[in-house]
């Protein structure tokens, strides 16, 4: 057997494919559906991806070499939007002679073999040991057509589009809110956690105390940091009315942002004294030896150096804050949490969907343009 | 290791010991939270009922353990399989497509995870634990990896010298010499579930993020209060006793007892 990981990614998938529902019907959007494996589907064309699925089959036995590791790429990308592109197709298929309010929902079948496919796409990315940018690009690729599938209205008739239509203000005025909390909490955050950085770079006596402190905050649980700064914001805004003009107040925005703030110091603060620590002393020894002040070394020689570490502290706290905004909809800060939990209070796993997985893709994008810088930086230059 | 110290001198370093007044403050609230009823009354005289009473909250506490000890129980188990597995001669070309899945699954928010696990498992415990193993899962792995592949070449091949198996190689060289950073990413595993756990309660399971949920549906501020300082303290006690066995761990490593190992004398 030349290719084991793919070997398993083909039986698993085809089990998949004979035993699971690729889509579900339901009536509306709260009932459960009844299944439609992938062989009660009547889209034509459907056969159609038999062929990538035979290509991957005869990718397991084919000598490894870069040229089938590229067809086995390809071929997994293309089939991961087939699979998208024959659920969207069946949906709309259905959706002639249904009711309005019928919902054809993606099964799991279809989340488990979009997620081999996407596996094997990126295992055979991986095995083309191509630049670290590049990777991140080719991995980008393979979901592209995705992407231009989903804006060129082909997956419309799927329930979760249909929940997003019906929600598409909310859903953008959540959207909005969402990034509006992760960039107020995260700007403030690199104006402090910098300078702080900095600062415990050079008294390295105080950096374990300040850590101990960092890392007490970032082990309290979300919902009971939201929760304990509600009282001391609903006090302050009572004693001073002007706060509570600018929007300061125990519910809302104020208490999600500043809790944001106090869990991404810790990866800020950390990443940065990191950076510093690992530029050599030769360096700046040679830097001060050429008549640079202090404040020169820091700016011209140390920072820059930092910056891939320093950028890879920013990347895990913008990650973070992504996902914990989405827990401060419990304390009325909006955002796309509201969705995930008006969504679970009704039992409506679309309405959920709508929210996590915009969410998920928040935090992939910010993970994969820092991971791009962090690599730009730290490939030598000229 | 403390027995040949004076009685006293035990004392003070319990006095000093923040692991010694986390626990004290979280047995005071767990088993107290009756007696600070005055308290909570005049803190917030407009409340009726300033104490959360649906439940005690020794047995939200001790739901919320059984939560996170049962679901990280079952995330160390799978987890630190898989990190052995992919770090095998014969599973080694696993290991890309498993760090894959660790690193993207690592962007995924905790509570995405619960929030769609519960309306395709139902709402209630069995939804939520099989969330927080899940999640939990990823930390473990890869520490469990990194750990292994820290363990220098040389002691390795001194064991193969030796002429140990690969799989007493695994059990006395790799998994002791990899134990702190495991233990590091259990740590990782096990506070993030206690954080997940108190949001379960948004998905019908009992936890110590009920009263702090049933507080922000009711605006009482009293019960939010209660939930959020019982499951704060346990969060930082989990996190300090972990501390203290990473301690002793490195400082077993360092113990004579285990240099005195011929195999560890060979690489240094």
């Amino acid at each position: 057997m030349k290719n084991r990981v793919l070997l398993v990614l083909v039986i698993v998938a085809a089990a998949t494919a004979w035993g699971l529902a690729f889509l579900t019907v339901a009536p509306n959007r709260l009932l459960t559906g009844t299944a439609i494996p992938l062989a009660q589907i009547s889209t034509p064309w459907r056969d159609a991806l038999l062929l990538p699925a035979v290509i991957l089959v005869l990718g397991v036995l084919l000598p490894q070499r870069m040229r089938t590791h590229a067809v086995v790429g390809v071929t997994a990308a293309l089939l991961l939007s087939g699979l998208v592109w024959l659920a969207g197709a069946e949906a709309a298929r259905l959706a002639k002679t249904a009711s309005a309010t019928s919902r054809t929902a993606l099964g799991g079948g279809f989340w488990l073999l979009a997620l081999i496919a996407w596996l094997a796409a990126g295992d055979a990315i991986e095995r083309l040991r191509l630049g670290p940018v590049a990777s991140v690009v080719a991995h980008l690729c393979v979901l592209l057509p995705v992407v231009v599938l989903l804006f060129a209205g082909e997956l419309q008739h799927l329930s979760l589009l249909k929940e997003y239509s019906i929600r598409k203000d909310v859903f953008f005025v959540a959207l909005a809110r969402h990034v509006q909390i992760v960039v107020a909490a995260l700007l403030p955050t690199l104006l402090v956690g910098i300078p702080l950085g900095i600062v415990l770079f050079r008294h390295t006596k105080s950096q374990a105390s300040v850590f101990a402190v960092l890392n007490v905050i970032q082990t309290v649980p979300s919902i009971a940091l939201f929760g304990l700064l509600m009282v001391p914001l609903a006090l302050l805004a009572t004693a001073l009315p002007g706060l509570r003009q600018l929007g300061v107040g125990g519910i809302g925005m104020a208490p999600a942002v500043i809790a944001l703030i106090l869990y991404s110091l810790l990866p800020i603060v950390r990443s940065t004294v990191a950076g510093l620590a690992q530029v050599p002393r030769p360096v700046v020894d040679a830097a001060v030896g050429m008549g640079l002040t202090q404040g020169q070394v820091l700016r011209k020689v140390e920072l820059p150096i930092a910056l891939p570490v320093f950028l890879s502290g920013v990347r895990i706290a913008g990650v973070q804050a992504v996902g914990l905004a989405v827990v401060a909809a419990l304390i009325g800060a909006g955002g796309l949490g509201a969705l995930v939990f008006q969504g679970l209070a009704s039992g409506a796993l679309d309405l959920v969907l709508l929210g996590v997985i915009p969410v998920v893709a928040l935090a992939v994008v910010v993970d994969a343009v820092f991971r791009i810088l962090e690599n730009l930086r730290s490939t030598p230059r000229g | 290791m403390n027995a040949d110290r004076p009685a006293r001198l035990r004392l003070i370093a319990l006095a000093r010991d923040p692991l010694a007044w986390f626990t004290a403050l979280l047995l005071l609230f767990v088993f107290g939270m009756d007696e600070l009823r005055p308290l909570f009354a005049a803190a917030f005289p407009t409340l009726d009922r300033p104490i959360f009473t649906q439940d005690s909250f020794l047995a939200l506490t001790v739901a919320h353990i059984e939560l996170v000890a049962l679901s990280s129980a079952a995330a160390v188990i799978i987890g630190v399989g898989a990190g052995i597995f992919v770090t095998r001669s014969w599973g080694r070309e696993f290991r890309p497509p498993v760090e894959r899945m660790v690193a993207i699954g690592q962007t995924f928010p905790p509570v995405a995870v619960l929030a769609v696990a519960a309306p395709l498992l139902g709402f209630g415990q069995a939804p939520a634990l099989i969330a927080l193993a899940l999640y939990g899962l990823l930390p473990i792995v890869q520490n469990t990896v990194a750990g292994i592949e820290s363990v220098p070449v040389s002691a390795r091949e001194a064991a193969e010298g030796l002429g140990m198996g690969a799989a007493r190689i695994l059990r006395r060289i790799e998994l002791p010499l990899a134990m702190p950073v495991i233990i590091a990413g259990i740590r990782t595993s096990v506070i993030i579930n206690i954080g997940t756990a108190a949001l379960a309660s948004t998905v019908g399971a009992k936890s110590l993020g009920t009263p702090i949920i049933v507080g922000l549906a009711g605006f009482n501020t009293a019960y939010i209060i209660q939930g959020a300082v019982v499951v704060g303290l346990l969060a930082i006690v989990v996190d300090l006793a972990f501390e203290r066995l990473l301690r002793f761990v490195d400082r077993w490593h360092d113990s004579p007892a285990s240099r005195r190992t011929p195999v560890l004398a060979a690489h240094g």
